[in-house]
């Protein structure tokens, strides 16, 4: 199977490693990831007022050229995809906002109505591979690792369009979790906001944030967080000092049970 | 050769603003038959009738047209006016220029365009009608309530008071319906119990009232006056008549763990129940979901302790016959399933519950006795929240896959949530209580008053702002939630968690609809005939509206409308007879070839065909198969006009050359 690919900026720079072991895993798993050609910034993100549309324009050209390209487009980086997923779901039912991006791209020969098939990572493993045949692909499985599933708020939500699991009760993590022969452990705070870009402002509130998320993750039995967000692994990581939990990456945990980490 | 009057009718300005009238009236001056035209400013008020009599006297006129509002509004005001004058009242045609043409464009050209073909068109029309004259049909003294919660209740009592025959037709084994579960009401604080048993005893004794518990209607035909209607008799395995609600069986029935529904599954009952102490009719039913006797064949208890000998296994669901003059739909409502609403918790905990389930919690009959413990461990809960609007008043973009919500206000949480809050205090002045709200709604006699004294007297803590999330945590329930009017954050480490979950019409509301060719709207509300002037009444002649299956109300709304409801039954069943559609389909039997397509179609059973002799040009004689309409059961709908494929079936009033000699002036 061959996808489209996004990386998005921050996994070419702070989060190397989510890039890494993702593709390391997808490769394992029989899954090639063709990156996207001279592909630019997502955007950040999403743009909540509805004539700004400048900012959706390179989450277009991506979509396109995935289209173009005949591929379903992946993305990891859980900002990025929120981004891409909604400015699809514009682009295919938003008439005014599809109207004017693509009378901006006409001059690039682009016209795109939202025909790409848009999923995270996370959806590639449990629909198009099966968790039953990540499991069988497992080489290491991480028994007695107890590991807790930190969704974030980007990852499910807005949830009819992200449409990839419930964005209150989710398990998509957790089943991966178990996938790769850990423990799951559900509490709380798993999709409550880490204080995202507030940690360029006022770094206090990040702060009581993540306390209160990895300490919820510990009370309930977890040494381990794992996360598909490169911000939200920057607020965690920055404050899990004490706390007793680590922070890592779920490629990272998929990329250590599938046997392929130590190659790269 | 026809006089045709044409009267344009200005609406105020409703019509006048976009339409030149005057110019519509000046064109129709022209128009072949029409011999006088003219314009008024309102051409249904006492004055614009008076012009039209006094015109067709004047003129002579021999049809008329009025080009106004819709002809729902006020085809039969015109009908009379005419009528009066001397005229058939079928020599009349509304041109519609005001739903159809004024009010859906600013374009003043345009408008008045359409309002002269719309108006030629009826010209064009009423140059071919002729005179028709209705028959009558016998009304049948007997009306159905479909129903059995104090809206059914209510509307049965006032039409068995009124001296008529009632079936009250009821799903469950009990009458009552959600009335009977509340522990108080608003704003009065009176038990709901105590006003509502002693009606339903009120009903139970009526000689006049039949209640068919435990039944539901399977088949509904005819039409106003003479419905046909098949209800479902479902098997309760005792008999109505032998039990005398002792009780015996259900003691000593061994299944003891069902969800007892009465207590919204807060506790269990036995298999045979009767449902609730004040039960009407007050006997037993068995569960056959789990009797051992009716699944496995052994067991027989309940057969065994019953003196009476009332009990019996081989019990069939029976279908039963009637006929009504009049049937009223009081369906009631249910609460949404509010499981989707996962960040309240509601499946994670059983301490967060619904209202009406917290109703049950407190009421003195109810699971705990009326004392207030939480479900998880009994203990008396000390802070409680309340959350509004789960479910109500809620938008959604439809591209975006179907709503959790409704869109519409439930109308009655803001008014119960004050009242379980003011009961709690009462009982509990210790415990310490927030309501989570978007705008509390409080209209109504004395509603004010009791919503600001349980904020002022019993200090109950109103936030406006929606909480975020709930999280069962060491046996506490932590509400997140955000004050708007500080702007703030706001975390409640609560004991229970109460969800004003939204209102939705029963479930059986919609098969029910269709039974009744009666119309919903898109949450399934029944639609009344006209919003403020028709209420109580369905579109659809001769069913009537009662209660929560028209839309959100309290129990004094209810009871209103209830008592509208009988009102309109009563006047109906007073009738010696009733006029028909004049409007009626008729074959021409020289054309018709026999072949029963129009019978096939007829949604009313209208058609037959008999065998007839004809006199052929020969002056032989032959018999031939032709169509027979049976005018007092044809409702002119049409149908079998437009299947019949010689062209012999035709509508009065509408027939085959009034509608074409429209359609030719409309595209003149």
């Amino acid at each position: 199977m061959v996808y489209s690919y996004f990386p998005g900026c921050t996994l070419k720079n702070k989060a190397k490693d989510l890039d890494a072991y993702g593709r390391a895993a997808a490769k394992a798993l029989g899954a090639e990831l063709e990156e996207i050609p001279e592909w630019q910034c997502c955007g950040g993100v999403y743009p909540l007022s509805h004539d700004e549309i400048a900012i959706k324009l390179s989450s277009v050209r991506a979509l396109a050229s995935a289209r173009d390209a005949g591929h379903d487009l992946v993305t990891i980086c859980s900002a990025c995809h929120n981004v891409i997923k909604r400015v699809n779901d514009d682009m295919a039912n938003d008439e005014y906002v599809s109207t004017r991006a693509n009378n901006y791209l006409k001059a690039d020969g682009i016209e795109y109505h939202g025909e790409t098939r848009v999923i995270h990572f996370l959806e590639l493993l449990r629909d198009d591979i099966g968790y039953d045949k990540v499991k069988a692909a497992v080489k290491n499985p991480l028994k007695g690792q107890k590991i807790g599933a930190y969704y974030g708020c980007l990852l499910l939500r807005p949830s009819q369009v992200m449409a990839m699991d419930n964005a209150e009760n989710p398990t998509i993590i957790e089943d991966l979790i178990k996938a790769v022969g850990a423990t799951p452990v559900v509490y709380a705070q798993r999709n409550e906001c880490c204080g995202a870009y507030l940690t360029m402002e006022d770094s206090s509130v990040p702060e009581k944030r993540v306390k209160s998320i990895l300490e919820n993750a510990k009370a309930n039995g977890a040494d381990t967080v794992v996360t598909a967000c490169p911000l939200c692994y920057y607020n965690l990581k920055k404050h899990s000092e004490g706390t007793g939990v680590t922070v890592r990456y779920f490629t990272e945990v998929l990329a250590e049970a599938l046997g392929v980490k130590e190659e790269m | 050769m026809q006089r045709i009057g044409v009267f344009v009718c200005h609406c105020g300005t409703n019509i006048a603003a976009t339409v030149d009238v005057k110019a519509v009236a000046k064109a129709m001056e022209k128009e072949p038959g029409v011999v006088f035209s003219t314009d008024y400013t309102y051409m249904c008020s006492e004055a614009g009738q008076t012009l039209v009599q006094d015109s067709i006297k004047k003129y002579g006129l021999t049809g008329v047209v009025i080009c106004s509002c819709s002809p729902h509004m006020h085809e039969l005001t015109f009908q009379k006016a005419i009528a009066k004058a001397g005229l058939n009242p079928y020599m009349l045609e509304i041109a519609n220029i005001r739903e159809q043409c004024s009010w859906v464009t600013k374009d003043i050209k345009v408008a008045t365009e359409k309002a002269i073909v719309l108006a030629r068109a009826a010209v064009a029309k009423v140059v071919l009608n002729s005179p028709l004259t209705s028959g009558t049909t016998q009304v049948t003294k007997r009306a159905l309530v479909i129903g059995g919660g104090i809206a059914g209740m209510q509307t049965a009592l006032d039409i068995a008071e009124a001296g008529f025959k009632v079936d009250l037709v009821e799903k469950n084994p009990s009458i009552g319906g959600k009335m009977a579960q509340l522990d108080k009401t608003f704003p009065t604080l009176d038990c709901a119990s105590c006003i509502v048993t002693p009606k339903m005893v009120d009903v139970g004794q009526n000689e006049n009232i039949r209640i068919l518990s435990y039944s539901e209607v399977a088949e509904v035909s005819g039409f106003v006056g003479n419905f046909d209607v098949k209800i479902k008799r479902k098997a309760r395995y005792v008999d109505e008549d032998k039990c005398t609600g002792c009780g015996a069986c259900t003691e000593k029935c061994p299944m003891k763990k069902i969800p007892n529904e009465f207590n919204h599954n807060l506790n269990n009952r036995s298999c045979i129940y009767i449902p609730f102490a004040q039960a009407v009719p007050k006997v037993a039913t068995i569960d056959p979901r789990y009797c051992l006797m009716l699944n496995k064949g052994k067991c027989g208890i309940c057969s065994k302790v019953c003196q009476a000998g009332a009990i019996n296994y081989k019990a069939k669901d029976e279908y039963i016959e009637e006929k009504y003059g009049a049937i009223v739909v009081a369906t009631g409502y249910e609460q949404i399933k509010v499981d989707k609403y996962d960040e309240y918790a509601y499946s994670q905990s059983p301490d967060v519950v619904t209202s009406l389930e917290y109703e049950r919690l407190m009421n003195a009959a109810g699971p705990t006795n009326g004392h207030l413990l939480r479900p998880s461990d009994g203990k008396e809960p000390k802070k409680i929240v309340w959350i509004q609007c789960v479910g109500s008043r809620e938008t959604c973009d439809p591209t975006k896959g179907p709503a959790r919500g409704k869109p519409y206000c439930s109308k009655v949480c803001c008014m119960y949530t004050a009242k379980q809050a003011i009961l709690t205090k009462d009982h509990y002045p210790d415990t310490d209580l927030y309501v989570f709200y978007i705008d509390v709604r409080t209209p109504g006699k004395n509603f004010d008053e009791f919503y600001r004294r349980a904020v002022e007297q019993y200090n109950v803590h109103y936030i406006k702002g929606q909480v975020g999330k709930v999280t069962p945590e060491n046996g506490k329930l932590m509400v997140q939630g955000s004050d708007l009017l500080l702007g703030e954050q706001v975390h409640i480490e609560a004991d229970m968690v109460v969800l004003s979950a939204a209102i939705e019409p029963s479930p059986t509301a919609r098969p029910l609809a269709t039974m009744l060719t009666t119309q919903m709207d898109t949450n399934d509300f029944f639609t009344e005939a006209h919003p403020k002037l028709r209420p109580v009444e369905s579109a659809t002649a001769g069913i009537f509206l009662s209660g929560m299956c028209q839309g959100p109300k309290d129990i004094p709304e209810t009871v209103a409308q209830a008592s509208a409801a009988a009102a309109k039954v009563i006047g109906l069943l007073c009738k010696k007879e009733l006029t028909n559609n004049a409007c009626v389909a008729h074959p021409n039997e020289m054309m018709c070839n026999g072949c029963s397509q129009c019978q096939g179609v007829c949604p009313y059973g209208a058609i037959t065909y008999v065998e007839k002799e004809f006199r052929m040009p020969d002056r032989t004689t032959k018999v031939r198969r032709v169509a027979q309409v049976n005018e007092a059961v044809c409702q002119g709908c049409g149908a079998c006009t437009v299947t019949c494929p010689s062209g012999a079936m035709d509508l009065r009033g509408f027939s085959n050359q009034e509608i074409m000699a429209e359609v030719d002036a409309i595209c003149q």
